[in-house]
């Protein structure tokens, strides 16, 4: 698995329109194949893209990043794909530089958030279709090279920024420290593991003090692995299936080795949908354990009445649906009640839900240094959204998006604090009544 | 051979097996891509109602993307249902359905057809303009919008000639229709038959299968339609 993921790094240094155009293919089976045929050019996504809706330019409706992909399977694998080659009817070859050109659109200027799934009136599920077009992209070599490093340090050193254990063991112990609290690490036979992202580890440490103190009054068993810790998936992101199953693989080798009953995946939307959705498929099994995301965590300890909840936040508060949980996850409740139970002034967005705005920053885009630029732009969609509300502070359940929104915030020169979901939690909990 | 006897005989024969083979090519061509077993837990098993809800659901769009009030998605309706009347609702259509399988229903009264005639005619060459004159639509329209686009609006056109023709001033249209506007009106009609099976015109019954994979997809997921 990791020669092979080892090979889609390399491919980079050699970029080839036909091994691009080979696996365009191969990614078109009977499920894509059906949309791709379906779309009829109404056009109606680009008004459903953020990206688009602040730029104008039509390169940006969604269904056109999907040009490539289109090409080569109509000229290749497409119902009467052979007649139209005789014919000299079937689109010509992809070129290199045309794919150079589309690694703009594909990347920079997609979060795979999915609203443009959403308003397609053929059903077509564009996000997912350019997931699988940037299998052909990364494979090809035209993924960008931001990705490509982030993918080579998280295959040497597990995470895409290259934090190892030594820097989680330390932040542990100063979370330790701060809640009183043991954090345990690789203990066999835990109810729960965790995994967290490098953003949380480095940015956020104090969830896992939240976490620690959340456990504990639910009265369950966790654990945190010391190998296979890191829940970021770049592999996912840039569009390496070989990639994301080498790096999910260690989670789940971990999640056995430790013999646990349920994986907990962290406050971060794309690590949620390599593990819970595309993880037993990348790896070819099931899993022989429970994969469940931290809001769903909690809102199910809290619905069980494992987590008691004190006080409320008396600010405005609104939150931010993570695209990965909510539109493209199903997790729509589960963090607004728990938002109930810890506001009281809580405001929704225009549209929030299923058709809330991406950050900007999803979909890998945060990791591609070329597209700041294009990322501060497409917050405007969202900053729209949040200054309707007139909120004091913005809530969310996706370290990415956290960190993507307070950089935008700042960009913009706004007043907003952004919280995390898990520790508003934790800060609302009842204070235990004996020693832990 | 008459024109209209070529029309109503080998040329109408020849078109609906081109569309009913290149249909079905078209179709079992995609299914033979085949597919792998989705291994991730499911949080819904009622993938069939997921489909099928799909498939109804975004027969109307969303709430939110509802005000954005687009020209080109509320006259997609009209050109639709229109369409819908015209080839449903015309007597002579169901006279025609009539002989081709030996099913047959009430007609619509000629001048609400006529009425939805004109409204779908003019609504089509709203779409081609909104086509031409939106940048993405522009930009993403090619030979086959283009060319589908032609091959739906010639049999409207023809219909309407073919009656113009037979009608008296101040008369209401009424058969036997001229010869000629007729086999002009069917060969165009077969000429769409020939078309649709290979084209955007697909679209038909492709959007079927679009819509109840991506429906049942969500639904797995318990994510939204």
């Amino acid at each position: 698995m990791m020669e092979l993921a080892r090979t889609v790094l390399d491919s980079r240094k050699a970029p080839d329109a036909r091994r691009a155009a080979r696996e365009f293919v191969a990614q078109a089976g009977r499920d894509a194949a059906f949309q791709l045929e379906a779309c009829v050019n109404c056009g109606q996504c680009a008004d459903a893209c953020h990206f688009h809706l602040v730029t104008g330019d039509p390169r940006h409706a969604p269904i056109y990043k999907l040009r490539p992909m289109l090409k080569a399977y109509q000229r290749e694998a497409a119902p009467f794909s052979s007649v139209k080659k005789a014919l000299g009817l079937a689109p010509p070859e992809l070129t290199a530089e045309e794919l150079r050109e589309w690694s703009e659109l594909v990347y920079d200027s997609c979060n795979l958030c999915g609203r443009c799934t959403l308003v397609c009136p053929m059903g077509i599920d564009i996000a997912g279709l350019v997931r699988l077009a940037r299998e052909g992209m990364a494979a090809g070599g035209f993924a960008p090279a931001d990705l490509y490093k982030a993918a080579e340090r998280a295959l040497d050193t597990g995470s895409p920024i290259g934090v190892r254990w030594p820097a989680l063991k330390r932040q542990i112990e100063l979370q330790e420290q701060e809640t009183g609290l043991h954090v345990p690490v690789d203990a066999e036979g835990a109810e729960y593991m965790v995994v967290l992202t490098s953003i949380e580890i480095m940015g956020f440490a104090e969830i896992i003090g939240a976490l620690a103190r959340i456990f504990r009054q639910a009265g369950a068993t966790w654990t945190i692995p010391s190998a296979g810790f890191e829940a970021t998936n770049v592999g996912v992101q840039m569009g390496s299936s070989d990639v994301a199953a080498e790096l999910l693989s260690r989670i789940v080798g971990a999640a056995e080795r430790l013999k646990v009953k349920c994986v907990i995946s962290p406050e971060c939307g794309h690590a949620y949908s390599a593990l819970r959705w595309e993880g037993p498929n990348l790896l070819g099994r099931r899993y022989g354990f429970e994969v469940v995301q931290i809001a769903e965590l909690l809102d199910r300890f809290v619905r069980e009445g494992r987590l008691r909840l004190r006080g409320k936040d008396a600010r405005r508060l609104t939150f931010h649906d993570p695209c990965q949980l909510v539109r493209r996850g199903g997790l729509t409740e589960a963090p607004r009640r728990l938002m109930d139970g810890v506001s009281a002034n809580l405001v929704e967005m225009p549209g929030s839900g299923a058709a809330s705005f991406c950050c900007g920053g999803g979909g890998g885009v945060s990791a591609i240094h070329r597209a700041e630029g294009l990322r501060f732009a497409a917050f405007e969609c969202k900053k729209q959204q949040i200054e309707a509300t007139g909120a004091e502070a913005l809530v969310t359940a996706c370290g990415n998006c956290r960190n993507v929104l307070e950089e935008a915030i700042e960009h913009y020169g706004m007043t907003l604090p952004v919280l995390g979901l898990t520790e508003l939690v934790a800060q609302y909990l009842e204070p235990e009544t004996r020693a832990g | 051979m008459e024109l209209l006897q070529f029309a109503r005989g080998p040329a109408l024969w020849a078109s609906l097996a081109v569309l009913v083979a290149g249909s079905l090519w078209r179709v079992v061509g995609i299914l033979r891509l085949g597919t792998t077993p989705d291994l991730s837990e499911p949080r819904s098993t009622r993938l069939l109602a997921g489909a099928m809800h799909g498939i109804f659901a975004r027969m109307i769009p969303r709430k939110e993307f509802r005000h954005r009030g687009k020209l080109g998605v509320w006259n997609g309706y009209v050109y639709h249902l229109g369409l819908a009347v015209i080839v449903f609702g015309y007597l002579p259509h169901i006279h025609f359905a009539e002989r081709l399988t030996g099913l047959a229903w009430p007609p619509l009264p000629g001048p609400v057809v006529y009425l939805c005639a004109g409204l779908t005619f003019v609504s089509l060459f709203i779409a081609l303009m909104e086509r031409l004159s939106d940048p993405v639509r522009r930009l993403l329209s090619g030979f086959d919008d283009y060319f589908s686009w032609f091959v739906v609006v010639l049999p409207l056109a023809t219909g309407m000639i073919a009656i113009h023709q037979s009608t008296a001033p101040g008369a209401a249209p009424a058969p036997p229709l001229d010869p000629l506007p007729l086999a002009i009106h069917l060969l165009s009609v077969e000429l769409l038959f020939l078309w649709l099976p290979f084209g955007k015109l697909a679209h038909a019954f492709l959007v079927f299968a679009s819509r109840g994979v991506t429906g049942a997809a969500l639904t797995r997921k318990g994510a939204a339609l």
